[in-house]
């Protein structure tokens, strides 16, 4: 269990990353995402997750022996709403960000950056 | 210490109430922000030596329960910060600055002052996280307030690169969750003692890089002099002051008090970063001409000081990054106020296009104060610090180290005088641009920081034997252990 857990953490960080690197806004949004999740997965990893025991609880209130780790469910719980909330904000700025640029190529926004060498020359009106 | 966490959040709540009332909006804000500093500053003082106050939230006790743990360098900084944010209030209510015009801006500023003291006081890791993400959402929403094309640009970077940073700060918490099976600091503290195993290790990097990242160490620094310069002075005047100290303050506690990494390879390597994060940064400022990026660059540059110290990781070494934090968090944000106003008064944000400023005596000895300090000019605060860590350098014979920290000064001084004659020393190029008025709140808030900046520089001496025994306690690391579980275990 914690080997496929380990493979979609990989694969997760794998995509995300390469999407990140894209040069969409709407990629960097989505491969941020998918890096939360791969984190949410890692966490779920570190509470022993594995087939047979009980998620936390058994019916009934009950603590079983054979139980996993329900902190890093709480933690979770926690991330999740708060990369909800991240991500939501993240969407909100994209798309005001998209309409005021008129693009959503990042490597031509260069307006924010310290100027080129070229464009140095003469101080900028 | 309950004053200080409950009561940033019923300034924001009050300050979110008066939105159609401005005028009395800013009055509660600033008022607010004056008794955080008060409170703050009263457990800054009410500390005994060696004293580390514990605050165990509903009675659970640790390592289960969420604790808050204020030993005096936590204090201090909570003091330093809730003074910037008071500082940072009365600045914002200046007629040049964009933020009176938003009456988000003061909940905002509230939200993030809050998150900032959670960070310095909380014993948890998760809990960090959580204070982290805070500070965060008030900061992404306090930089594209107002919008506009370049600032929208530089928030969608600082958003990308802090989410990036978040994910890494979760890997690391699992992480070490996994392996240690808890997450409060000093009981993470106990179970990895002195000499962390290399599974540790791999949480504690992921921790290191997300805490690097968000304290614009090299190599990933390019985020901030691509999004600071674009806020108004207020806000980048509390960025400045504030988030990446943070981090920096995130560094010292994993790398010393919840992992030592005396003995393992993250040492030498962190060591490295900050030199290069300190060369890289005054290197960068030397090349521009922006008022507010030659500023932003030499953030970077002076982290990395402060993560010199962090990585020699001696007690005295120790000292000197407490103290370069204290005065870093005054000096820099003065340093913002002073660019915007100095823009406003001029019409420009380019130093070839300023000119004349020396006529204006208050902003000029302000500016003197503040950049004499962060060049290192004795008998100013910033001195002391480099001599602190320069000499801390020595001691452990690290000369690699003490070259380039003599040097970066060199050019710190360098980027300063070149702000002095360009702004300052030369006549205005143009007629100047009709002076913006009501800008007196800004200059109220600047010659407070500067006072507060030669006043460091007075108390030099006592500052640097507090500073050096809150050094000894964290090289120490059993009297934080001790405070939080009662006791060796």
């Amino acid at each position: 269990m914690n080997v496929v857990l380990a493979l979609l953490v990989g694969v997760l960080v794998a995509a995300g990353t390469w999407l990140v690197l894209q040069p969409r806004l709407l990629h960097l949004v989505l491969g941020l995402g998918l890096l939360g999740h791969a984190a949410n997965l890692l966490v779920f990893a570190a509470g022993g997750a594995r087939p047979g025991i009980d998620p936390a609880f058994a019916p009934g209130g009950s603590l079983p022996a054979q139980a996993a780790d329900p902190l890093p469910q709480a933690l979770i719980l926690t991330a999740i709403v708060i990369g909800f909330g991240a991500t939501a904000f993240v969407l909100g700025l994209a798309w005001r960000a998209f309409r005021e640029l008129g693009d959503d190529h990042l490597p031509s926004w260069r307006g924010s950056e310290p100027p080129l060498e070229d464009e140095q020359t003469e101080p900028r009106r | 210490m309950t004053a200080i966490l409950v009561l940033p959040p019923v300034i924001a709540l009050l300050a979110l109430a008066l939105l159609r009332w401005p005028a009395i909006q800013r009055r509660v804000s600033i008022g607010g922000g004056g008794l955080l500093a008060l409170a703050a500053v009263n457990l800054a003082f009410g500390l005994e030596p060696g004293e580390i106050r514990v605050w165990v939230l509903g009675g659970w006790p640790a390592p289960l329960g969420i604790v808050w743990v204020a030993d005096r360098l936590a204090a201090a900084l909570v003091a330093v910060a809730a003074f910037v944010g008071a500082a940072a209030l009365v600045a914002a209510s200046a007629g040049h600055d964009e933020a009176r015009q938003h009456p988000l801006w003061h909940p905002l500023a509230h939200l993030l002052l809050w998150a900032v003291c959670g960070a310095f006081l909380t014993g948890d890791l998760f809990n960090l996280f959580v204070w982290f993400e805070v500070m965060l959402m008030a900061s992404f929403v306090l930089m594209a307030l107002g919008g506009g094309r370049e600032r929208l640009e530089g928030a969608v970077k600082y958003v990308a690169m802090n989410l990036i940073s978040s994910v890494l700060f979760l890997c690391g918490c699992g992480i070490l969750y996994g392996v240690c099976g808890t997450l409060n600091a000093a009981d993470l503290a106990r179970v990895i003692g002195a000499r962390p195993e290399p599974a540790v290790l791999a949480g504690g990097g992921c921790l290191l890089a997300a805490f690097l990242l968000k304290s614009a160490a090299f190599p990933l620094f390019a985020w901030l002099p691509a999004s600071y310069h674009t806020t108004t002075p207020a806000t980048a005047a509390l960025f400045s002051a504030l988030l990446t100290k943070v981090g920096v303050y995130a560094v010292l506690r994993l790398t010393v008090t919840v992992m030592p990494i005396a003995e393992t390879p993250l040492q030498p390597l962190l060591l490295w970063l900050s030199l290069a994060t300190m060369v890289v940064g005054v290197l960068g400022a030397a090349t521009q001409m922006e008022l507010k990026r030659i500023l932003a660059f030499h953030i970077i540059s002076q982290v990395g000081y402060m993560l010199l110290g962090i990585a020699l990781g001696s007690a005295p070494a120790l000292a000197a990054a407490a103290f370069y934090l204290i005065h870093h968090i005054i000096v820099k944000s003065n340093l913002f106020l002073i660019a915007g106003l100095a823009a406003a008064q001029g019409g420009s944000d380019d130093v070839r296009r300023l000119g004349g400023l020396r006529q204006h005596p208050a902003l000029y000895a302000g500016f003197i104060i503040a950049a004499g300090s962060l060049a290192g000019l004795p008998p100013l605060s910033g001195f002391f610090a480099k001599l602190a860590t320069v000499r801390a350098a020595s001691e452990l014979a690290q000369w690699t180290a003490v070259v380039v920290a003599l040097l970066v000064g060199f050019f710190t001084l360098y980027s300063m005088l070149k702000i002095h004659r360009e702004v300052f020393a030369k006549d205005a190029p143009s007629s100047p641009a009709a002076a913006s008025t009501g800008s007196g709140s800004a200059l109220v808030a600047i010659v407070g920081l500067a006072a507060v900046t030669v006043g460091i520089g007075i108390a030099a001496g006592t500052l640097w034997r507090w500073a050096l025994s809150v050094g000894a306690e964290l090289a120490a690391r059993t009297p934080y252990i001790t405070a939080v579980l009662g006791g060796p275990r």
